[in-house]
């Protein structure tokens, strides 16, 4: 077994059986159904939205290369520098020689998958940088040292007495601190950092092609002073962010807020279209735009995963999920999990490492119900699986098996051969391991078939 | 009415006595049952499981087996919603195109057939009991079946239909998935369960026996007090 198939099970196996973690879980989303359908309320005609935004993300997506060159020539002519990684480890490099130049120690930065996806703060560890998550939630895990659990709210799975034990043993802090004491603690911590950073570092929720700006939603204001406070501002931004124009903001900024948290819009929404200009107070001297492929393009090559680029990661599919809230966030490691991430992993990543994610989806379909841009999710799935089989990526001893139920599928003889070889087919290739948490099944002596022609000949 | 039916190769070789419930049921809403003993089953397993080629091979005798003009009612949302919506997309631009199309309009689920074919939603059955009705993923999401089955219980004599908490959460089945991820689908079940049983009642009925069989073997597993049944053999109690 493949070393990712066999962390993916050993670490889904630990999780399912925490009850505890169930628990917290169940609870946070359980708040977050409680708001959704409020946020919801905001829409006249929320199927119509949902289709509207999926329209535009299909013309986004289609005309992908022209968008991006608009994007790339508006922005510039505002003063940012964009630059063109086609793997995560260009994007590190060409970060790395910036950071090198701007002499940077201390590195601020808000909460962006996309840098998890390339592993950043690994890298500026690496290189000697400080690297400091500004976002709450991102800073609870950098501070507990793992990654996020969840790609909206990356400490979902910690009570607020988990968070205030964490800062108690990390930070010193009196460890009955509620919520609101925490953020301060957190604030004051984090002020400190803007002001000594030399570097800022943001991701992207939207770049918008006709206007050149990158588009930032958030809801503490951390992400407007990592883009505003330091002489040097990074964008990394997958190149799927597309928007065509500012005017879809109107209703992606909505969508997202909705389904991302249940709040009608977002508190904060940036755009930041350039680097300080001349006659402006405010604002780093320097912007520069990553644009980040990352197997992104081998998504758009195949007119049938396409779709999974309309994502607009508001994290719905994973609220939704059976899987995910059993078996957690980490157990994926993958920067993007649940649905979305089980989907996508495959093609950003290795398909033979990471098809096992396909397979673990009982295919219930509520995430294609829930996704905010009605991406078919569970349909992807499928896909992937096809495509892995197609690939030569399953074991002989699956090809085999499939071949003899085929054989069985054809013809009806052979599967009144009561039993015979069919049954013993059914309860070795699907039932073998069926027998730990479940009694064994009890097949009836003849089939339906036999049956009925008894019958009726009677 | 003519009605052809299509018995799912699980029950056809697990769960016969499912496939019999349902004939009794359409034989005493009048229909003239009919049953094509050369089917076998609807390709579903191979296709989840990615082998797409070996799965249209069996997807093709279904079409086959299944020519006609009659109806064509399955016990089961999971092997009718595939075909509703996975052979249309096997076959797209294939020669099968319109046999898919045809077949498709002609093929429903038990309740949803007894519903909105036959108007049918009283057939006399008798279950002295309390019950909770379990939405399969494929009933619900699939084949958009939500009240023809609630509807059918709730013209059942004594019983008292109760609904559990997450009712639209899956029960965690998912075909290989069951075994594959054994700890994963154990999960799901047992959320599934303690939301039944919080019901107090007796019985689990749903339109798919592929969600029940797991549960039973869960259930029995645990050694919990509460039954599955299908929703044809509850009807076919008269
Ligand atoms: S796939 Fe859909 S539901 Fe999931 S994160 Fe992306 S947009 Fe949201």
């Amino acid at each position: 077994m493949k070393g990712t198939v066999a962390s993916f099970i050993a670490k889904s196996t630990v999780k399912t059986a925490d009850l505890e973690h169930r628990r917290k879980i169940n609870f946070n989303i359980e708040k977050y159904n409680a708001v959704v359908p409020q946020g919801k309320q905001q829409f006249s005609d929320l199927k119509l939205a949902r289709e509207g935004a999926k329209n535009v993300k299909w013309r986004a997506v289609e005309n992908l290369a022209s968008y991006l060159e608009e994007f790339e020539k508006q922005i510039t002519a505002h003063g940012a520098k964009v630059i063109w990684a086609e793997t995560g480890e260009q994007a590190l490099v060409e970060i790395g020689k910036i950071c090198k130049k701007k002499k940077c120690k201390t590195l601020v930065k808000s909460k962006s998958m996309v840098t998890e996806e390339i592993h950043l703060n690994a890298f500026l560890a690496k290189h000697g940088i400080q690297s400091v998550e500004t976002d709450l939630g991102e800073y609870i895990q950098q501070l507990a040292g793992e990654p996020p659990y969840h790609i909206v709210t990356p400490a979902m799975h910690k009570s607020k007495e988990d968070v205030a034990k964490l800062f108690s043993e990390k930070l010193g802090t009196s460890p009955d601190l509620s919520p609101g004491q925490l953020t301060m603690v957190a604030r004051k911590t984090l002020r400190e950092k803007y002001v000594q950073a030399e570097v800022g570092v943001t991701g992207a929720n939207f770049i918008v092609a006709d206007i050149g700006a990158v588009a930032i939603t958030e809801n503490e204001g951390n992400a407007r002073l990592c883009c505003a406070w330091p002489k040097t501002h990074i964008v990394i931004a997958g190149i799927e962010k597309m928007l065509p124009s500012l005017n879809d903001l109107g209703l992606f900024w909505p969508l997202l807020a909705t389904y991302g948290t249940g709040q009608k819009l977002t508190v904060y929404n940036t755009l930041v279209c350039g680097p300080r200009r001349t006659n402006e107070n405010d604002g780093p001297d320097e912007m520069y735009v990553i644009l980040l492929d990352n197997g992104r393009t081998n998504l758009l090559a195949d007119a049938k995963t396409r779709e999974a680029l309309y994502c607009i990661r508001c994290g719905a599919c994973l609220n939704a999920c059976p899987v995910y809230k059993n078996i957690g966030g980490h157990s994926y490691e993958t920067a993007y999990s649940g649905p979305i991430g089980s989907v996508i992993t495959p093609h950003l990543k290795r398909m033979n490492d990471y098809k096992h994610l396909s397979y673990a989806s009982s295919l219930c379909g509520n995430c294609t119900e829930v996704c905010a841009v009605k991406i078919d999710l569970h349909q992807l799935l499928l896909e992937n699986r096809h495509e892995a089989v197609k690939r030569g990526y399953s074991r002989l001893s699956e090809r085999i098996a499939w071949k003899i139920w085929k054989k069985a599928g054809l013809s009806r003889k052979m599967m009144n051969m009561g039993s015979g070889w069919l049954k013993n087919w059914t309860v070795n290739k699907m039932f073998r391991g069926w027998r730990k948490h479940r009694s064994s099944l009890s097949f009836s002596q003849k089939t339906f078939n036999e049956l009925w022609k008894e019958r009726n000949n009677n | 009415m003519n009605v052809q039916i299509f018995i799912p190769c699980f029950i056809d070789q697990l769960y016969p006595s499912v496939g019999f419930s349902m004939v009794k049921v359409l034989e005493k809403a009048g229909c003239n049952v009919k049953y094509n003993p050369d089917q076998t089953c609807c390709g579903q397993p191979a296709f989840n499981a990615g082998f797409w080629g070996d799965a249209k091979d069996v997807c093709i005798k279904f079409i086959k087996d299944f020519s006609g003009e009659d109806y064509i009612v399955a016990p089961s949302a999971s092997c009718v919603g595939f075909v509703r919506n996975y052979y249309s997309r096997l076959f797209d631009n294939s020669s099968y195109h319109n046999d898919v199309k045809q077949l498709n309009e002609r093929l429903f689920e038990f309740s949803e057939f007894m519903i909105k074919i036959l108007g049918v939603d009283d057939v006399g059955a008798t279950l002295e009991a309390r019950a909770t009705y379990h939405d399969s993923c494929a009933g619900l999401r699939e084949c958009k079946i939500k009240s023809e089955p609630r509807q059918l219980l709730n013209k059942v004599k004594g019983l008292e239909l109760v609904e559990m908490n997450d009712v639209e959460t899956c029960c965690g089945f998912g075909g290989t998935f069951a075994v594959k991820f054994e700890p994963i689908s154990i999960a799901m079940a047992d959320q599934k369960l303690t939301h039944a049983i919080e019901t107090n009642a007796k019985y689990i009925i749903s339109t798919d026996m592929s969600c029940l069989m797991h549960l039973d073997g869960y259930i029995k597993h645990k050694g919990a007090i509460i039954e599955v049944m299908h929703l044809a053999e509850v009807l076919a109690n008269f």
